[in-house]
């Protein structure tokens, strides 16, 4: 076996992880690994222009794939500005690995130049983390990193590099299995009480399934739509569960909690049965907790066992992957016709109950003089293909897709859910765009939102990456101001972006195209005009400044409780 | 309610930082924790006691099992077991309470281990009641200063009400 540096035993890591994108930012501490990474040829390098903006490309990339997305930034402040990404991942539960360099480790501790205790600092928002300080465990470590990244609830793991680390020598040869006598997830679901949930289920008469991110995480929105179609239940989505379940199909209610469907939120506080797949009972989704779902007996599908009876307390867990315990749960439909069919008719009069709410109050806006931002983003919808991926920023803008965009499929919809992070969509697209360059990829952003990792720009323009940036231009942070209007007496303290930059300018000294619309009568030629330019544009809609996300449930009410348009 | 967990972890650099850290960032109580190697090197046993209703502990127990450097949470509330702590308590002890210190340590089963002309230094080991029943009978007496280790505790051999023959 020849002997060969940390640094090329990295680079043949990731090679046996099968890994072809790459983001981040080199420095110091990690030269020796750019050193490498010049010669690896099979993996596409993308060089972001600010540490924040790989770990979102890498999300993205993750999100959008289904992929382990893979991140690699220097020691010290270049490790500390990956935090908010890590974090954004931790909540949304992406599978990502981040590698950040460290200094060498006869320095840690001494407060060396650029050294900061990233393992330290990630240790409560990465599933798990390494500081890898003898060569021999580099091999291992990086083996656990992806294991435990894509495997059971999935999550970024972060592993630190010594630079004296990654320039010793070592006889490498990757390890072929993890060993972790500590961590194994559960995948299948308990047989006697898949049996008793379908028992409860078949004998429902106000059922509703609540489905959430974890369907998408598990690639089981095929087996939901199945098990929905052949029950005949409806479904509503959290945020992170958009497109597991298609939103054009009748059974589906759009996505329930402060900014959920009046039908949604109806549906779930009148149900007998909540079946809770892969969620998890955000404060966002539950409202006001003790009035949530009052009346049903609560059923939850998780992966994770500390998900369950969290916030809510629940009557009947399952813990498995979403996508094998909805097998189990359809395999136990077998013979059971008789049930089957009497159940169906039986919530037949809750379907008819639930159309009305759908009829009585569905999404709406009106029409103006002034651009609607709900508008541009059904024209969107309704002119990008089929296949196309969106991202979106943190606020109104991220509501308003929710709501108007009709995804159909998973992974087509990438946002910061969890924590909520502004900034994300721009380099999320990246990410996603880098791993899908034929198709489509949409950021909707506000204009608040966008200036956080605007940056960005330079490379999608450096590596030809046709991302389309919609920005909903209204001059605020629209979110924050619409709670200023409605909970603070209208005081905008400093909600108004009185000053912004020419986006379309700012654009083309980037090198990318900008469009500004103005007038709604533009919306849907400047939008065919985005997706047909070749490379990447910003198009600057500017929109009603004073339109508000609705319906809208009060922080901490019941979600019955809506304010509607 | 006071719940003694014990804590089966790799002995490694770092983890007693996740399981506190966890404690900590969720917002749950450590009455006291104590941490040792075990039999096999490898692993370490901490002994974390904490308060909580029944829902809190489900959580601390689920989110402690879901730390990939901890092997095994055995909750002792499931079984039979018995717990020590230690005490160390440096009492004033001048002429006329010098003998009734003494007393008291005798009665407590307690050891003197340091002596000077004005004080004693006593240590005590029992459960935590056995502890604090200490204290209060020496607090009039004039307690200088003293020191508790965490509680440890051990599962009973033999479970259950033993059967005589």
């Amino acid at each position: 076996m020849k002997k060969i540096t940390g640094a090329q035993a990295f680079i043949e890591a990731l090679r046996c992880e099968g890994v072809t994108h790459a983001f981040g930012y080199p420095g110091g501490a990690v030269l020796d690994i750019f050193d490498a990474i010049m010669d690896a040829r099979d993996i596409q390098f993308i060089l972001s222009r600010h540490e924040q903006g790989a770990v979102h490309a890498a999300d993205g990339y993750a999100r959008a794939s289904g992929r382990v997305g893979v991140c690699l930034v220097t020691s010290g402040p270049g490790a500390t500005n990956t935090v908010t990404g890590i974090a954004t991942a931790y909540m949304d539960s992406i599978p990502i690995v981040v590698f950040t360099g460290q200094v060498p480790t006869h320095l840690i501790g001494n407060d060396a130049f650029q050294e900061a205790d990233i393992v330290g600092i990630t240790r409560p928002c990465t599933k798990h983390n390494y500081l890898v300080k003898d060569v021999c465990d580099l091999g291992r470590a990086i083996k656990e990193a992806f294991y435990i990244a894509r495997t059971g609830r999935p999550g970024p793991v972060l592993v630190d590099l010594p630079k004296n680390v990654m320039n010793s020598t070592v006889n490498f040869k990757y390890p072929e299995s993890v060993n972790l006598d500590s961590y194994c997830p559960t995948y299948k679901g308990h047989q006697g009480q898949i049996r008793r949930i379908m028992g409860v289920i078949l004998k429902s008469r106000r059922p509703v399934i609540y489905a959430g991110g974890g369907v998408t995480l598990a690639d089981a929105s095929r087996e939901l739509a199945e098990f929905a179609r052949k029950l005949k239940l409806p479904v509503t989505t959290t945020l992170m569960g958009m497109g597991a379940f298609p939103s054009g199909d009748p059974l589906s209610l759009g996505m329930l909690g402060m900014h959920g469907t009046y039908a949604a939120n109806m549906t779930v506080t009148n149900s007998d049965c909540l079946i809770a797949i892969g969620a998890r009972f955000d404060d966002r989704v539950t409202g006001k907790v003790d009035e949530f779902a009052p009346k049903a007996k609560i059923i939850h599908i998780d992966i994770d066992p500390t998900s369950i009876s969290k916030n809510v307390k629940v009557d009947l867990p399952v813990v498995g992957d979403c996508r094998m315990v909805l097998r189990g749960m359809l395999a136990e439909l077998a013979g059971k016709d008789g049930d089957l069919a009497e159940m169906i008719a039986q919530t037949e009069p809750w379907r008819r109950e639930i159309d009305a709410w759908k009829e009585q109050q569905p999404l709406r806006y009106c029409r103006s003089e002034i651009i609607k931002p709900q508008y541009v983003i059904e024209m969107i919808d309704e002119i990008a293909p089929d296949d196309t991926i969106v991202t979106t920023e943190v606020g109104q803008n991220q509501m308003w897709t929710a709501q108007f965009y009709k995804f159909k499929e998973p992974r087509h919809f990438l946002t910061s859910g969890g924590l909520g992070t502004m900034g994300y969509g721009f380099p999320a697209a990246i990410g996603a765009q880098a791993a899908f360059p034929g198709r489509t990829v949409i950021d909707i952003a506000g204009d608040g939102s966008i200036q956080m990792n605007i940056q960005e720009l330079a490379t999608v323009v450096q590596y030809n990456l046709p991302v389309k940036v919609m920005i909903l231009n209204n001059g605020y942070l629209g979110m924050v101001r619409q709670w200023q209007a409605l909970f603070y007496k209208k005081r905008y303290s400093h909600t108004s972006m009185a000053v912004s930059p020419d986006f379309v300018k700012l654009a083309e000294a980037y090198g990318a195209k900008g469009l500004r619309v103005t007038r709604p009568e533009d919306v849907k030629d400047a939008i065919q005009e985005a997706l047909r330019i070749p490379g990447p544009v910003f198009v600057d809609f500017v929109v009603d400044p004073e339109e508000d996300v609705y319906p809208m449930v009060p922080a901490g009410a019941p979600i019955n409780n809506m304010l509607l348009v | 309610m006071r719940h003694a967990i014990s804590v089966y972890v790799d002995n490694q650099a770092g983890v007693l930082s996740r399981v506190v850290g966890l404690f900590s960032g969720r917002g749950f109580n450590i009455e006291s924790l104590s941490v040792a190697p075990t039999l096999d090197p490898a692993k370490s046993l901490m002994v974390i006691t904490t308060t909580g209703n029944e829902q809190v502990l489900e959580q601390i127990k689920k989110q402690l099992n879901k730390l990939i450097n901890v092997i095994k949470v055995v909750d002792c509330a499931d079984r039979e077991y018995v717990e020590r702590e230690m005490i160390l308590v440096k009492i004033k002890a001048e002429k006329e309470t010098r003998a009734e210190v003494l007393r008291i340590a005798d009665i407590f089963r307690a050891k003197v281990i340091d002596v000077s002309p004005k004080s004693y230094t006593l240590s005590l080991t029992g459960d935590k009641r056995k502890l604090e029943g200490f204290v209060e009978i020496l607090t009039p007496i004039g307690i200088i200063d003293f020191v508790r280790t965490g509680t440890v505790v051990m599962a009973r051999e033999m479970q259950g009400r033993r059967k005589l023959p």
